[in-house]
Order: structure tokens, then sequence, then C-alpha cells
């Protein structure tokens, strides 16, 4: 018999078999549930509908309700959705929820004061893990599809809708089909001028926005190896814009010193695929060939390289999310918008609020800042960006008032992860999907900009975002 | 599930996302509130940029302005239908408009989980490309259990896929229905 990849044995683990094989329909316990703002609501309506008014969940240690798409509006009904998980919360003693305790019910919230002293945490994808929530060899499920994004530390992640949810809610459990595993492999060591933004664009390029479709995106190789645990998080994080099911990465040393500092449960288990593992196709790049990516609008898969696109003129710039707004992420932009000023309006946002804490506390080089140098945000508001709190923000567009949401039909290039028409807002603006270095380059000139203009020598970012 | 369902296509083209099926702004809307779920017929398909909404013409409105409800019962769609977010306001949102079945080429995968675990409408794969044959406001009838559908205003005939390992859940009306009749749930 054939041997297998880590999803499969990870699959069979949890399913209670030997072996699982793709197209197979298991029903798995499910480690870790997590829910949002936008999507807690209904899943904790349809739990209620189906297992009873006084019914408990499966397990209160298990389910993590992390608030972070609509926080920052005016708009009553996401004030009440808050309030809708914090009832919730309380209802079933739920040990892990990170409240925007500034959202009360009428008017804009005042933002957080000191991002390292709130209990709220921002996207829930990044503070996943910075919480101790995400394992190597475990089952995640979350309400969102980037929940694929905990891949990159060896488990199974993957998003899901709001009555299978509920159903995990209530059950612990749920059905999945056994996916076949796709393997991107990548060769050498990442160049200076690329970050993991640039190797999804190019597998998302190659493949088309359904290219893996049902099937699980495994990222292998020295070239994976050598990128930070931040950048591998880029990585599976957008293997829902090829239609993935879930994105794996290997667990390495820089796994488990993330996970052994953080983790709320002291075991976990890693898989590795087996020799003879049996894989629906294996694709192979060379980080030294590869160029700055850009996906064009409208699709995630209208790539091409960042040189080729230095006639579009640019309105305005974004960085943050899930996909970039991650520390490193701010660490590359800002080392090349140090000591320059922005073209275009151009906004920042923290994926998390230790990443703002970070932001705060180290310098470029992703060390605690001496009292005379300056930190990563003095750095951007320098330059002349517009900071924002923490969330999820104009990723996804969200109501009216949201910071950085195009509004006009105009065109912007972001670190985000989806430029379908409307992703952002305006449904006839324009969305140029690139990495924090390229999108920082084309701030400065009001172009689509190819960052190997600006970055001369490796961008240390030392233990930024891992201790 | 009716083994037959008809009405009126409305005709959108590939990797219909669904930020365009129910545009992000409209999710503070709570699907667990009946006064609030409504609202998500009236928004369905309202991010589709306006010359590819109702194929080939383009520029048909999915609902009319201030309705709940669309005249279009079937949505016929082209390859990687739904893909995007796992918001399961997508398939509701449709649902909530009337929408009984999808016919697409294939789909995203959470949008067909979502849209056969909760039951709120049957996404059946097409054996061709639909796309170019089909136009909004054709009378189709989706015959399941026979394989095909018919073109009733064209006078054609379309063949479509089994529905698979999916049949006995979309036949209980979603996934809590099939767990209790199988006995996984009280």
């Amino acid at each position: 018999m054939p041997g297998m990849t880590i999803t499969e044995k990870i699959l069979a683990k949890h399913s209670g078999k030997d072996r699982v094989t793709p197209g197979e329909n298991v029903w798995v316990d499910v480690d870790v549930l997590m829910t949002h703002d936008v999507c807690g609501p209904g899943t904790i309506g349809i739990f209620h509908e189906n297992f009873g008014r006084d019914a408990k969940v499966w397990d209160r240690d298990r389910v993590v309700i992390i608030p972070d798409h609509y926080i920052f509006t005016a708009d009553e009904k996401c004030h009440r959705n808050v309030q809708i998980l914090r009832d919730f919360v309380k209802e079933q003693n739920l040990r892990y929820y990170y409240d925007p305790a500034f959202v009360k019910a009428t008017g804009m919230p005042s933002p957080y004061l000191d991002p390292a002293n709130t209990s709220y945490k921002g996207v829930c994808h990044k503070a996943l893990p910075e919480e101790g929530h995400v394992r190597p060899g475990e089952i995640l499920l979350g309400t969102d599809s980037h929940t694929c994004t905990a891949g990159a530390f060896g488990q199974f992640a993957t998003g899901v809708g709001n009555t299978d949810a509920a159903f995990t809610l209530g059950t612990g459990k749920t059905w999945l089909k056994v996916p076949a595993t796709m393997k991107f492999i990548f060769h050498g060591e990442i160049p200076a001028y690329l970050t993991a933004k640039d190797l999804i664009l190019a597998v998302i390029g190659k493949i088309g926005v359904d290219g893996a479709t049902y099937r699980t995106m495994y990222f292998a190789g020295d070239g994976i190896n050598s990128l930070t645990l931040e950048d591998r998080m880029t990585l599976t994080n957008m293997a829902i814009e090829a239609g993935g099911k879930n994105g794996i990465c290997d667990v390495d040393e820089k796994t488990l010193q993330y996970v052994r500092k953080r983790s709320t449960r002291p075991q976990w288990e890693v898989y590795r695929e087996d020799k003879d593992a049996q894989y629906h196709s294996v694709y192979e790049w060379d980080l030294a060939t590869l160029k700055p990516m850009v996906a064009k609008p409208n699709s995630p898969d209208n790539t091409d390289t960042a040189e080729n696109c230095r006639e579009m003129k640019l309105d305005q710039a974004y960085i943050g999310s899930c996909t970039g707004g991650k520390i490193t992420d701010m660490i590359f932009a800002a080392s090349i918008l140090k000591g320059n000023k922005v073209k275009i309006p151009t906004y920042i946002v923290p994926g998390s609020t230790e990443v703002h804490s970070d932001m705060r506390r180290l310098n470029l080089r992703g060390v605690p800042k001496d009292k005379n140098e300056k930190s990563i945000e003095e750095v951007l508001r320098d330059a002349g960006c517009i900071l924002g709190p923490s969330g999820c923000a104009a990723c996804l567009g969200g109501p009216k008032d949201t910071f950085g949401r195009l509004n006009e039909p105009i065109n912007c290039i972001s670190t985000t992860n989806r430029n379908f028409p409307g992703r952002m807002g305006h449904k006839k603006a324009g969305v140029f999907l690139a990495s924090p270095l390229t999108v920082a380059a084309s701030a400065l000139t009001g172009y689509v900009t190819d960052p190997r203009d600006f970055v001369t020598q490796r961008i240390e970012t030392g233990m930024a975002g891992v201790l | 599930m009716q083994s037959v369902i008809k009405g009126k296509a409305y005709v959108l083209g590939d990797n219909i996302d669904t930020d365009q099926i129910i545009p992000a702004q409209y999710l503070a809307y709570n699907p667990s509130d009946p006064a609030e779920r409504k609202y998500f017929g009236m928004y369905a398909n309202s991010g589709v940029p306006d010359a590819q909404a109702g194929l080939p013409k383009g520029n048909i409105p999915f609902v009319a302005k201030d309705q709940f409800h669309s005249q279009y019962s079937i949505i016929v769609g082209g390859k990687n239908f739904g893909c995007g977010s796992s918001r399961e306001h997508a398939p509701l949102a449709l649902a909530e408009a009337g929408v009984q079945c999808v016919l697409a080429e294939f789909y995203a995968r959470i949008f067909f989980r979502n849209s056969v675990n909760g039951g709120y409408l049957v996404p059946i794969e097409t054996a061709q490309r639909l796309v170019d044959k089909v136009q909004t406001g054709d009378e189709l009838e989706v015959r399941i259990d026979e394989g095909h559908v018919l073109n009733l205003t064209r006078n054609e005939r379309y063949d479509i896929r089994p529905l698979g390992d999916v049949v006995p859940i979309i036949k209980a009306g979603g996934v809590f229905a099939y767990a209790r009749a199988q006995g996984m749930l009280k």
C-alpha cells in the first residue's frame, strides 16, 4: 500500500482509522472551532435551533471566539453582533474570547489606547497562533475561508459555513472528504526582493483560482524552510484563493519554537509525509528565478510581474489583513518607506494588536528599539502613511465607514488576499494584490513598482513575530 | 428535495465569488433573525458588475429595486461558482431570493458544502457549459432524477451530472436532518 501525506495522516488519526485515501468521506473529531462577529451570530442561531436553547457546546475549552471583522464602524447592527457573541460566551462559560471592550451600543468605537493592554486581539487568523490555539497535527475549523492560514504550523485547518460550525459546536465532529494533495516544492533561499506573497501569486497564476479545488496545497522544499513562520502563513493563507481545502507546511524547529512558547495545551503530534506518499501533482520552482508578482484586477490568478505593470497608475495603497498585516510585513514595508514620502494615500492596518504593539516596540531590524531609534510605527508615520487600529478593515470592504475602504472607483495596490469585483468596497474599484515590498515601492511612486528598484540588501526581521 | 425544479434562468459567468453574491457590507444582518434574514434576498447578486448581471445582455437586476424576491429561481453559472469566502450568507441569500438550484460547471468547495449542509439549494453540475447556451429569462425544467435540464424556451436538452455522495444529505434537507435520520443526533 502506498504511503500517506501529512494531511491524510492527520485525517486518519482524527477519524480513528489506520489510513484514509483521497475521495473517501470520513467523520473526524475537531480539536478547535473558531468563529467571529460576522459568522458567529448565524452559527449561534443554528446551534440553538438544533440543539436547544439550553444546549451546551461540546467542549468549552475548544471553542475560540475572536471578533475582528466589523469593529470600527458606527453600524449598530455590528455592535449588536458583538453583543450576541458576548452573551453566548457568558451563557456557555467559554474560556477563550477576545472582547473589543470599547465597542458600546452606539457610535464609532474609540480604538484601544495601548495595543499591548487590551483584551481585543484583531484578525482571527493572526490571533489564533498568537494566543496559542494552533498546534501541529490538529484539526482546526473556522467560519472563515482564511482559516487555512494555520496550516503553516503543520495542522489541518479549513474554513466552514455557519451550519457546519453549529454542528461541530454541538457534537465536536464534522464530515470531510479526504483531499488529494498537490505538492509545491520551492528550491533555494528566498531573495531579499521577494516575500511569500510573490510565491503564492506565482502558484495561483500558474494553476488558477480553481486549480486546487477540493485539494490540499502542500508547500515544501528548502525554499519554504528558509521562510519565517509569518511568511509561511502568507502561503497557506492564500491556498483558498486557488480553491484549496487546506494549505500545509512541514513542521521544523521554527514551528516548534513558536508553538512551545504559545500553545494553551502542552502536547501535539508532528506528522511527516511518507517517502512513497501519493500526490495529485507536483510543481517545482527555483526561488532565484522568481520575480516580484502582482495580481491585476479582478482575479487573484490574473498575475503578471511587477515590472510588466509599471505604467499602471494607482490612487491608493493598503498594507494590512491576515495576509499582509503581520509584523514582518510591516518591517518589509517600512524598510522601503524609511526616509521617503508616499505619493498616494497609504493605509496601514496591523493584523493584530500584538502586531500593533510590536510596531511600537521594535526597530526596523525586528529587535526592541533603543531610546534613540525610531519604531516601525514612527517610520511609517514619518513616510506619510495613515495608521488605523487592528482588524479586518478594508480587506473585505465592510460597512461604508470602514477604515481604508474603497468608496470610489479607484485603483488600489494592496497586501490583502482577494481582488474580485467589489472586494474592497466599490464594484468598479480595481485592486492589485502584491507583496508588502511591492506595495511600499508603489506607494512611493504612485505606479506599480518593482521593489528591486529599492531593495539593496537582505531585510532582517530578527525574532519579530515569534517571541 | 423536489425532483423537478421549474423556473426562469438567471445567467452569470465564471468565478462568481461570494462577495458578488452577497457583498460584505450586508453581512451585518443576522441571518438567525427572520426580520433581518429577508434582506439577504434583497441584496442577492447585488455585487455582480452590471455588465455581467444577467447574461448575455447584462444590466438585468437579479432582484427588482426594493423587492425581497427574484423572478429567477434557477441560476446558471460557469466554472468555480461561489469561490472566495466561507460565508454561508451566499447560498442563504440566493435561497431567500427564491433560488432553488444552481446549474454550474463546478463549484468552489465551501459554497457547495454550505448549500448542501444548510439545505438552501441544490448545487448541480452540468455536463457541458451552459452559460453560452441559456439566456437570462429562459424557462428551464431541471429533472434531477432523470439527469437532464429542458430549456422550454429554446427547445433544448442538457445533461447534468449525478449529485453523488451528497444525495442523502440533500434529500434529508441538510446535515442536521440527515444526522437525526441516521441516529447521530437526538
